[in-house]
């Protein structure tokens, strides 16, 4: 089912009683999401992310927009009506009920015409288990499983009702780096053999990047831009996202555009036809750098990091705005060094200006 | 090494003298009271050994009474302090404005001094020459008799008794159950309301069973201090609860050892005796019964 | 689309009926706690004439009067009474304070043979109710001859294992690596438990404080059987006293007002330490 945010927006009062302004968590969003498609709605803490996913789920009531499923308008409808799975955070698994007890949760409280009987109830409980690969644990209390079991579980029980969208929010950050790289796995192929339409939350760009059909960039309630992972990579509309995406993050420089070439610092890093002479923000990507005995874009060596498979060349630049320069090239790579400095030749495509001015 | 071990049983020696003294030695004394025969506080002499003491205080009508006086408040007002406190706490739960104003009114009993205000209580319910009393004259605005609950039948007086031990202990309750209540995760209560789980399910299958440690805790504590009541009883009724019909057995340990009727620490030691094994077993139940019953 | 409509004001209205059905209960029980308060600080300032006048008792009274006050504090020893019970609560708090903190020390940091056959033990003795052991206590202070003395009064009362157990729980989860530096740098253990730990648990200690004082306040069954000289009575046994005794049992109102007098110490102590009692009780403490 397909899911249609319209301007939606969420204020809260301020949590200081005495201010009486109000935060604004969420401001006009405006996005359909496709049906069956996997979205990642990213961007750090406080940026608005886990408030819209609480509108979609219906746990908060949004100020002013609409949300529809498929065609139906569910902006003042009741959580429990909706028909959705929520996955918590810490899992909120009932920590006295077995694996399947939990996984039946959902399904008992189902009344009327839709009441299962304790029959049917298990078996679909069971089918969801094998999706999710658990069904060998059913027997045990959550307190007796990993984190990436409990997870599972909990991922089960959102989905045994056969949810017309899953919701996860911050589903890896409390398993560990190993289990966070085959938990993010399992939940693309669980959401494709499913097809559910599912948005999950995260802080982490990696996680969103590796595993969405589409992303959502957020920042103070604003989304910034929406995309396919490597479009948002490779075009990021603002300093921000560009920022935001990637490790090691891009690397910022103040810079100007005169007569149709960028300018950093005294150098002139690219030909650029038509851009009206101004003072502009560049980043490079850390791997749109090519050392080269010519290169166009001279800075201080301070070290190369080996990391295997490729070298990290830590740099520093008098135009710089963070506190190093990182470029990513290959290990086979010569870097040409003359008197603490390097020289670079950039890919074009992973230079963007920006106008806005850190 | 010598000095240093010598140090530790120093800083414990005044625990341990007080706790030898008033403590230890007591309760080996109070075993052997128990079973010596005919002893004269006077004297401080007895014949012989022998079980004389417990048959004696166990035919006794005094203790009898005392007896059935415990186990009728303990059977009512356990389930019924508990089940209040926690309604009350479920409905402290549920709201925001005033919450903080409500829990401090209910604490406030638990810092009275159950003797002084014990006495209110009392002339709330006792007829006198001169009036009836509120309670009563309430009673009479409904449509029913009046009643002197502090001198009259013994349903009366039974019934003040657990209304005032209630009063008494649900403030702790309270205290306790707000505080479990609100140590549940919100996660949960979530998780529930998007599966659609009525509200009444919500609280058997989940709120329930999160607190049960903290109930069955109030459940194993209020029945021990039900079972010890005695200043609640003098508080309503005055020092000699025999004449009253409403002694309970705390009450007649006392009474055995001191007063009027007392000069008995036989009679006394056995009495207690018995509590205790009464207490001991009914936790021992209580504990056994919550294996089956309370999660973690 | 209506539907959903209608279902979510059908949960609103059900919503608005809970909360306020809920909030009727509350102030139901909330009435019934403050009633006594109310009836007896109400009593208190009522003329004897016009409450024993009153064959309906009156809700309020347009003449209150402080004479009854007056009498409580000079008809029957109230003064007496009051001071008795605050040297009996400060004594017997102020070194029970010095003996469960050694003794927690002990059991926590210190190193001895036998200490933890002793702890065990000590737990053990946490299961011994006070009316086991109050017997002999009775015969044992009368035989010293300590009966109507505050000695008498305080001795049995001044060490408690739970509270033991509670501040050594305490102590414990002070890391000993401040223990062992303290150590290195020449600091000696009463120095240490002192300047280190008893400030650290300041929290657990207060609790036990304000526990303990609670329980002194209120304490009645003992000074009852260890003093008969209305000299040591406590305030409890003040009241029991004036109940059976005192003021000629009819005059209600001055019983009121030494009951007022008597409560209202605690009840102050409460207001101002509100969130530290209620903090306390709930990690540490029964009534009874």
């Amino acid at each position: 089912m397909k899911v249609v945010l319209e301007h939606l927006t969420k204020r809260f009062p301020n949590r200081n009683k005495k201010i009486h302004s109000e935060v604004t968590a969420v401001n006009d969003f405006t996005f359909e999401i496709p049906d069956g498609k996997l979205i990642g709605l990213l961007g750090p803490s406080g940026c608005g992310k886990s408030t819209t996913l609480n509108l979609i789920s219906g746990l908060e009531k949004p100020t002013s927009g609409k949300i529809y499923f498929g065609e139906d308008d569910v902006t003042n409808m009741l959580p429990e009506n909706r028909g959705i799975g929520l996955v918590f955070q810490n899992y909120a698994l009932y920590p006295h009920l077995t694996v399947l007890e939990n996984i039946m949760f959902p399904l008992e409280n189902l009344r009327g015409d839709k009441k299962l009987t304790k029959q049917v109830m298990r078996e679909m409980a069971y089918e969801t288990a094998k999706l999710v690969q658990i069904e060998k644990y059913m027997d045990r209390k959550p307190s007796e499983l990993s984190g990436g079991q409990q997870q599972r579980v909990a991922i089960a029980r959102a989905l045994v009702k056969r949810p017309s969208v899953l919701l996860l929010d911050e589903p890896l950050s409390n398993l560990d780096a190993r289990l966070r790289l085959q938990t993010r796995e399992e939940i693309r192929r669980i959401q494709r053999e499913t097809g559910v339409t599912t948005v999950f939350v995260t802080h982490d760009q990696e996680e969103a990047m590796s595993i969405s059909d589409m992303i959502v960039v957020m920042k103070d309630g604003i989304v910034q831009q929406i995309g396919k992972p490597q479009d948002v990579y490779d075009k990021p509309v603002n300093l921000f996202v560009a920022k935001f995406l990637g490790t090691p993050p891009i690397n910022v420089f103040r810079g100007r555009f005169e007569g149709g070439k960028l300018f950093v610092g005294s150098e002139c890093i690219l030909a650029k036809e038509g851009e009206k002479d101004r003072p502009v923000t560049v980043g490079i990507r850390p791997e749109g750098f090519i050392p080269a005995e010519d290169g166009v874009f001279t800075c201080d060596l301070r070290s190369i990091e080996v990391m295997g498979r490729d070298r990290s060349v830590v740099a520093s630049h008098s135009e710089c705005t963070g506190a190093e320069i990182r470029a990513i090239v290959a290990s086979d790579c010569d870097i040409p060094v003359h008197n603490g400095a390097v020289r670079f030749n950039l890919k074009s495509a992973k230079v963007y200006t920006f106008d806005e001015l850190s | 090494m010598g000095r240093k071990s010598f140090k530790g049983w120093l800083y414990l020696l005044p625990a341990i003298l007080f706790l030898a003294f008033f403590m230890v030695y007591p309760l080996i004394d109070v075993l052997i009271y128990s079973v010596e025969e005919g002893y004269n506080s006077a004297s401080q002499s007895f014949f012989s050994y022998g079980t004389y003491n417990f048959s004696y205080v166990l035919h006794d009508p005094y203790f009898l009474q005392a007896l059935k006086n415990t186990f009728i408040l303990v059977i009512i007002t356990v389930p019924l302090s508990t089940g209040t406190a926690l309604l009350i706490s479920l409905g402290l739960n549920s709201i925001k404005k005033l919450r903080e104003l409500y829990q401090t009114v209910y604490f406030l009993p638990y810092v009275t001094n159950t003797l002084a205000v014990g006495l209110v209580f009392m002339i709330l319910f006792k007829k006198t020459a001169y009036t009836d009393g509120l309670i009563n004259l309430l009673i009479h605005t409904f449509g029913g008799e009046s009643v002197d609950f502090i001198d009259g039948p013994y349903w009366a007086k039974m019934f003040v008794m657990c209304f005032y031990t209630i009063w008494i202990v649900l403030p702790f309750k309270i205290l306790i159950l707000t505080s479990a209540l609100a140590g549940v995760n919100p996660d949960y209560y979530k998780a529930a309301q998007i599966d659609a789980t009525p509200k009444w399910r919500t609280f058997t299958r989940i709120t329930l069973p999160m607190i049960s440690p903290m109930v069955f805790y109030l459940v194993v504590t209020g029945f021990i201090g039900a079972f010890k009541a005695y200043s609640d009883a003098v508080a309503l009724f005055g020092t000699n609860l025999n004449a009253a019909g409403m002694n309970t057995i705390v009450g007649y340990v006392y009474d055995m050892l001191y007063g009027d009727s007392g000069g008995y620490p036989s009679y006394a030691s056995a009495a207690a005796l018995i509590l205790f094994a009464i207490v001991l077993t009914i936790t021992f139940i209580n504990l056994s019964v919550s294996r089956k019953h309370v999660h973690y | 689309m209506a539907d959903y409509a209608a279902i979510e004001r059908k949960a609103h209205t059900l919503r608005v009926i809970g909360k306020t059905v809920t909030y009727i209960l509350l102030t139901f029980w909330a009435l019934m706690v403050l009633f006594p308060f109310y009836w007896m600080v109400l009593s208190s300032v009522k003329t004897y004439s016009s409450y024993n006048g009153e064959y309906i008792p009156s809700f309020f009274t347009l003449t209150p009067t402080f004479q009854n006050y007056i009498d409580a504090f000079t008809t029957v020893d109230l003064g007496k009474y009051f001071l008795n019970t605050l040297i009996f609560t400060l004594a017997t708090t102020a070194i029970m304070l010095v003996v469960i903190i050694l003794a927690a020390f002990a059991f926590a940091r210190l190193d001895f043979p036998g200490r933890s056959a002793a702890f065990a033990l000590f737990l053990s003795l946490m299961m011994i109710p006070n009316e086991l052991v109050i017997i002999t206590n009775f015969v044992t202070i009368t035989n010293w001859g300590l009966r109507n003395t505050f000695t008498g009064l305080i001795l049995p009362s001044v060490t408690s294992v739970f509270y033991i157990y509670l501040l050594k729980e305490n102590f414990g989860q002070i890391p000993e690596e401040l223990y062992k530096a303290a150590k290195v740098d020449g600091t000696g253990d009463m120095k240490y438990l002192l300047k280190v730990m008893v400030p650290i648990c300041r929290p657990t200690i207060i609790t036990v404080v304000i526990l303990k004082v609670i329980e002194c306040w209120n304490s009645y069954v003992w000074p009852r059987l260890i003093t008969d000289n209305p000299a040591y009575y406590l305030v409890s046994n003040g009241i029991q006293e004036i109940r059976e005794n005192g003021f000629g049992r009819e005059n209600i109102p001055a019983m009121m007002a030494a009951v007022v007098v008597i409560s209202v110490p605690l009840i102050i102590l409460f207001l101002i330490f509100r969130k530290k009692i209620m903090e306390g009780v709930s990690r540490g403490g029964t009534k009874g």
